[in-house]
């Protein structure tokens, strides 16, 4: 039972609240009949569109428990007390609040600087370049900064891998930063020790490391792209020839790495330029959402998206098992299982004229698809999925080189991972072997994160001395016997680079919390220089390969714009087409696939509560990670979600809840990695399955095994069940074709209220600003860094698990995700829906407090100090985007939390509601400092957070009184439309209507 | 059957109603009092300051600058607090034995700042920005009162959002030409009206009285 009850006087009726949540619960999780919901949709008596299976279903218990404002409130309130309690508790209430009102003021300190540093203003924010990296390569950064603390990550617009925009673990990695779980001392096997005592002990066992010439020294490092890193081991390598690097980094495919490396006959990476493609063909690859160019890819891909010029939109086929972030943007969406997916390239390859090997009988659609690419030669692309074989990775890329797509829509770059690492695989294996004396582990966490089948928890016993630098003193750390606090990206010097080679000085912008060490600084223990600081070794080492004059000026520019000047790698030309390999085993009866967490990837991630509590990309499910199944399969062994399933590999088993999703290949589950912490934090260890305890290193992203029912039904904290639209057309689409006859295809059945059609006289002009926002449904992928990027700069709070499953998560922003069509492959669509800021907004009329008015500018202004937490305002807004702090959500207990918070914005306390306000704070900064200039805002000038990391671009604000404004532009085109618009609400933030570009001989079929 | 209450129950009984009125309006009127008083206010109460320093010998008697030590009043949010290297620049140099300015040589020489007690605050929910009141032309005498007579800073006005509307919603009555912004004995003229309206023109001052323009 949470502990926090709404009346705390009233603890003895706890028993009463169980029965009755119990009671609720049972009511709600009547089971969907899927079958019969098939019928229903294929004889179009279903919705139009619809969010859940319940949804679609329609049955009248199921839209009793969604039309609930917040489900599960009623089961909060005790049953049988009396009025006379009742009043009693009220007064009481009363009283306390009235009594809490009365305090004077307390005294504040002022506490200026002994010495004032150089640009530091107090009250205005610096931004400093910088970059964080995933999986190795580098996104560039800028990180806001108020008075030397980093509260806002951006992206940095000069950055060729970030454009501007972020993922949602750039933006989250504020967070990481104050943490208070992260480790915080040295630790000495188990106990707590000191730095200078690791440094001397890590000196003296360099010392019999150099004796035995680096024989037994195993160093393992992720992946990673930084010359200083790789200018240390290669450093350490030639001293000490024995000494062997190792890599490991889970949530990515050799494969990818092997693949390129044949084709282009040396180090490489292949990259894709979708601003010349025309037709697309993704075999499984989430190139939207993941790998290191995936911000600009969606860039180039939403610009080739855009209709309202009049070209002819990119078309996605979609081939996976499971739908993706970009595969809910696709066109045509192909549910087949992942191991499925080579035989389909090689299908593909022979009809477009490459000399594949057999590969079973011929599938209809692929003769479509293959004519639809051989139509665009030269602006078509292939793109092989992240965890396919190498084998797909060769075949994409003879596809393309047969349609002459190489050097169009494809390059090859030179490869920046330094090469001749060895693996996971091979530590283990040197471990168990004996070679292995000294182990340092400088990344990672392996004794978590390898698959099962390596046994690393029992290899690692192995050697003698195992150092961990780490953030977290997780499973890994245990089974050391040191581990080092590792500084995090924001406290430390050191470099990294983009995937097209773009270098990056990364800077700290804080001085290390916990006095943590870089790995910089524990292998220049091993070189014998053990004071150096990773200022000193980052610069020397930049200096070292330094040729021109003045060296002060490139390092100052460096910093400043946040790359390295003529950095980028060349292009290499000459790619080969690799002969391809025989096609594999047959396809298993019933697989499993694994993949990294949306959003807490290999589990690095897991204690970071933002992350946890983002509604998951497609399931919209929090704090959980799930076993996805498709309709078929759930309707063959009668689940429904939350069921609880066995999941087995290789006579390993996970058990998990089910969440059933359409679109999802027959004959798979897809498990995520990265949950089943045992040593995470407060945030994220006991949650969730581990699926590495079932991984086999053989065949780690899809395996043959079995799932089966446990009868046990655990509750998802799923958001995606309540703040309905009721099946008011809250998406509008259309086909290419259908748009281009009929632009205004959104409000072409039903025309919205024009603005002057009311008995009241004198409407509010809005001289002045008229603030508005426009969001392209086309180009949303769903990503949902708009909701964490909103999260980081409205300091908006956390709420846990159980207070998801009520319906009171805070995002600000939801992202909705619907469905059209049948279950098997329907249209997936995706809707970011923040505070509509209404002109006739029907929170405003009925708050008894005034604390929620409109602004002169048109903004629904919600004042926090004025509301006294009615919700009548939340319980009257059709689009449900007000959000209630039910408890005080808000951390303020946490003394690290307090660096975080964004100084602009008020945290709220119990008893509040809040919403999106277009980043007031934002447009007040801008207002001020244009007023001082004497000029009105410049178009462009304030974005807000959503906006601002959008990868797709698809949230535009702006000035709609600016007529060049581009949103002003937007929601001029025809093909916009303001949800809900009948009720005549008028909404500023207005929706432009999806637009497929389907190919017409697959029309119909499957896809 | 005798009376419930004796003939002096009726003066009693008035007695009674006019107290609970009288109590009422008492008690409230007190409340307000206090409310509106220095005790909740400090207004006109000096906080003691770990030095002693007075604006009315730097200011009026030495002619220092107000944006000397608020450096950043036409740039930001805060004014800003000088820090102790800006009392050095002087004070190394002049009255540099004294025992009063001993506790900035203090925190010169152990890096320990200076902690002053803040006179004018404001609830953490209030969002000022001196910049683009300096930029408008809001004297600083308007809302800190005669700092160049005060020995020790105190409060002069209530800071009281009724207070701060009174002025957003007609800004022309108090406002002064750009150029006597820092002028601490600045008197506004009789042309007030007149005066206040041309600079609301001239300077395009606009009355906010949004709430989103101070709470976010």
């Amino acid at each position: 039972m949470n502990d926090l009850t709404l009346f705390p006087i009233l603890h003895d009726h706890d028993h009463a609240h169980d029965q009755h949540e119990e009671r609720q619960e049972e009511k709600a999780r009547q089971p969907v009949d899927i079958g019969a919901l098939r019928a229903k949709l294929a004889a179009g008596r279903g919705p139009a569109f619809w969010r859940t299976l319940d949804e679609a279903a329609e049955t009248p218990e199921l839209t009793e428990y969604v039309e609930q404002e917040f489900p599960g409130l009623s089961g909060q309130i005790p049953e049988g007390v009396d009025r006379r309690s009742l009043l009693k508790v009220m007064a009481a209430s009363l009283a306390m609040a009235g009594a809490a009102a009365c305090t004077k003021q307390p005294k504040e300190l002022i506490v200026p600087y002994v010495r004032q540093p150089e640009n530091v203003i107090p009250g205005l924010p610096l931004f400093y370049a910088t970059a964080m990296t995933t999986n190795g390569y580098a996104r560039g950064l800028l990180v806001e900064s108020h008075l030397n603390r980093p509260t806002k990550v951006e992206g940095n617009p000069d950055h060729p891998a970030s454009l501007g925009s972020t993922t949602i673990f750039e933006q989250a990695s504020t967070l990481s930063l104050y943490d208070p779980d992260r480790s915080q001392t040295v630790m000495k096997e188990g106990r707590i020790s000191n730095i200078s005592e690791f440094t001397g002990a890590l000196s003296s066992e360099a010392q019999s490391i150099a004796g035995r010439k680096g024989e037994g020294l195993a160093i393992l490092t992720g992946a990673t792209t930084s010359p200083t890193l790789i200018a240390q081991m290669n450093a350490i390598t030639t001293q000490w020839p024995a000494a062997k690097w190792y890599v490991h980094e889970p949530g990515v495919n050799p494969a990818v790495k092997s693949a390129a490396k044949k084709i282009a006959g040396k180090n490489a990476f292949i990259a894709y330029d979708f601003s010349k493609a025309d037709v697309v063909v993704s075999l499984e690859s989430d190139f939207l959402n993941s790998g290191p160019a995936a911000l600009v890819y969606a860039r180039q891909f939403a610009a080739k998206r855009g209709i309202d010029k009049g070209q002819e939109p990119v078309r996605l086929y979609a081939i996976e098992s499971s739908p993706s972030v970009s595969g809910s943007l696709a066109d045509h969406h192909i549910a087949v299982k992942s191991s499925a997916i080579p035989a389909i390239a090689y299908q593909l390859a022979a009809k477009c004229g490459v000399s594949a090997p057999a590969a079973g009988a011929a599938i209809p659609w692929v003769a479509a698809i293959a004519d639809d690419l051989q139509k665009h030669k030269g602006s078509s692309l292939v793109i092989p999925g992240e965890f396919q074989p190498e084998s797909v990775h060769l075949v994409a890329y003879a596809i393309n080189a047969a349609l002459g797509n190489v050097g169009t829509t494809v390059k090859i770059l030179e490869g920046v991972e330094p090469e001749g690492t060895h693996s996971l695989e091979d530590l283990a294996n040197d471990l168990n072997g004996g070679h292995v004396e000294t182990l340092l582990i400088l990344a990672g966490n392996p004794v978590y994160a390898a698959p099962a089948s390596l046994n690393f928890e029992a290899a690692i016993r192995k050697a003698r001395m195992v150092v961990r630098l780490g953030q977290y003193f997780d499973e890994t750390s245990r089974w050391s016997h040191w581990h080092v606090p590792e500084a995090h990206y924001l406290e430390t010097w050191s470099d990294a680079r983009a995937f097209d080679g773009t270098t990056t000085i990364m800077q700290p912008l804080i001085e290390p919390l916990y006095a943590g060490k870089s790995a910089h600084e524990i292998l220049t223990i091993l070189l014998a220089k053990p004071d150096n600081t990773s200022h000193d070794i980052v610069k020397a080492n930049w200096q070292a390969g330094y040729k021109g004059g003045d060296f002060d000026a490139l390092w100052k520019t460096s910093l400043h714009n946040g790359t390295v000047d003529g950095t980028a790698v060349p292009v290499i030309t000459a790619g080969t087409v690799v002969p391809l390999p025989a096609l594999g085993t047959s396809e298993a009866n019933f697989e499993i696939v694994f993949r990294p967490d949306p959003t807490v990837a290999d589990g690095t991630w897991a204690n970071s509560g933002w992350l946890q509590e983002l509604p998951k990309p497609q399931t919209k499910v929090t704090w959980e990670n799930m076993v996805y199944v498709s309709t078929r399969d759930a309707e063959a062994q009668k689940l429904s979600e939350g069921d609880l399933v066995k999941v087995t590999v290789n006579g390993k088993s996970v058990t998990g809840p089910v969440f059933v999703l359409p679109g999802h290949a027959v004959g798979s589950a897809t498990i995520f990695l990265g949950y089943g912490r045992t040593n995470s934090g407060h945030v994220g260890t006991g949650i969730g399955y581990n699926a590495y305890s079932i991984q086999d290193g053989a065949t780690p992203y899809v395996a043959v095994g079995a799932m089966l029912k446990t009868g046990e039904n655990v509750k998802l904290a799923n958001t995606q069940e309540m703040q309905t639209m009721a099946d008011r057309e809250p998406v509008r689409a259309a086909e290419w074709t259908e748009y281009k006859e009929h632009p205004n295809f959104p409000t072409a059945e039903e025309p919205p209220v024009p603005h002057d059609d009311t008995l009241y006289p004198n409407q509010w002009t809005y001289q002045g600003y008229k603030w508005g926002m426009s969001i392209d449904l086309n180009v949303c992928t769903g990503c949902s860094v708009c909701a964490i990027a909103c999260q980081a700069e409205n300091n908006i709070a956390v709420v846990g698990k159980d207070q998801v499953t009520r319906g009171r998560h805070m995002h600000w922003i939801r992202i909705d995700r619907y469905y059209s069509g049948d279950l098997d492959t329907p249209q997936i669509y995706n809707q970011p829906v923040p505070c509509m800021q209404c002109e006739n907004a029907p929170c405003e009329v009925v708050c008894p407090v005034a604390a929620t008015v409109h602004s002169q500018e048109g903004i629904n202004q919600m004042v926090y100090n004025r509301c006294v937490g009615t919700r009548y305002c939340s319980n009257n807004c059709p689009y449900k985007v007000r959000r209630f702090n039910f408890y005080l959500y808000s951390d303020w207990q946490t003394e690290s939390m307090y660096g975080m918070r964004n100084p602009d914005v008020s945290v709220r306390s119990r008893g509040v509601m809040e919403k999106c306000s277009y980043c007031i704070q934002r447009i007040q900064e801008a207002k001020i400092n244009t007023e001082k200039q004497g000029r009105r805002i410049r178009d462009g000038e304030i974005l807000t957070a959503c906006q601002q990391a959008c990868p797709t671009q698809a949230i535009t604000f702006g000035d709609l009184n600016d007529p060049h404004a581009r949103v002003t532009k937007m929601q001029a085109l025809k093909r916009n439309y303001g949800l809900l618009d009948d009720l005549n609400t008028r909404p500023r933030t207005t929706y432009l209507g999806y637009v497929r570009n389907s190919n017409e001989a697959l029309r119909g079929q499957r896809g | 059957m005798a009376q419930l209450f004796r003939p002096s129950a009726n003066s009693l009984a008035k007695i009674a109603i006019a107290g609970a009125l009288i109590l009422v309006c008492s008690t409230i009127g007190i409340a307000y009092v206090i409310d509106r008083g220095p005790w909740i206010t400090d207004v006109g109460v000096a906080p003691v300051q770990p030095i002693y320093f007075s604006h009315k010998h730097h200011v009026k008697d030495d002619g220092i600058d107000c944006r000397y030590c608020h450096s950043s009043v036409e740039n930001s949010a805060s004014a800003g607090i000088p820090p102790t290297e800006t009392c050095m620049s002087c004070h190394s140099q002049i009255w540099n034995n004294a025992t009063v300015t001993e506790p900035i040589r203090q925190s010169w020489a152990t890096g320990k700042s200076i902690e002053w007690t803040k006179v004018h605050d404001l609830p953490d929910y209030v969002y000022f920005n001196h910049s683009i009141h300096i930029a408008k032309g809001v004297g600083c005498s308007t809302c800190h009162g005669q700092i160049n007579e005060m020995p020790w800073v105190y409060k002069v006005n209530t800071l009281y959002m009724n207070w701060c509307i009174n002025c957003h919603r007609n800004p022309g009555a108090y406002l002064r030409p750009k150029s006597e912004v820092f002028n601490m004995d600045y008197q506004m003229p009789a042309n007030q009206a007149s005066l206040g309206a041309q600079l609301v023109k001239e300077n395009h001052v606009q009355s906010l009285t949004d709430c989103a323009t101070c709470h976010r």
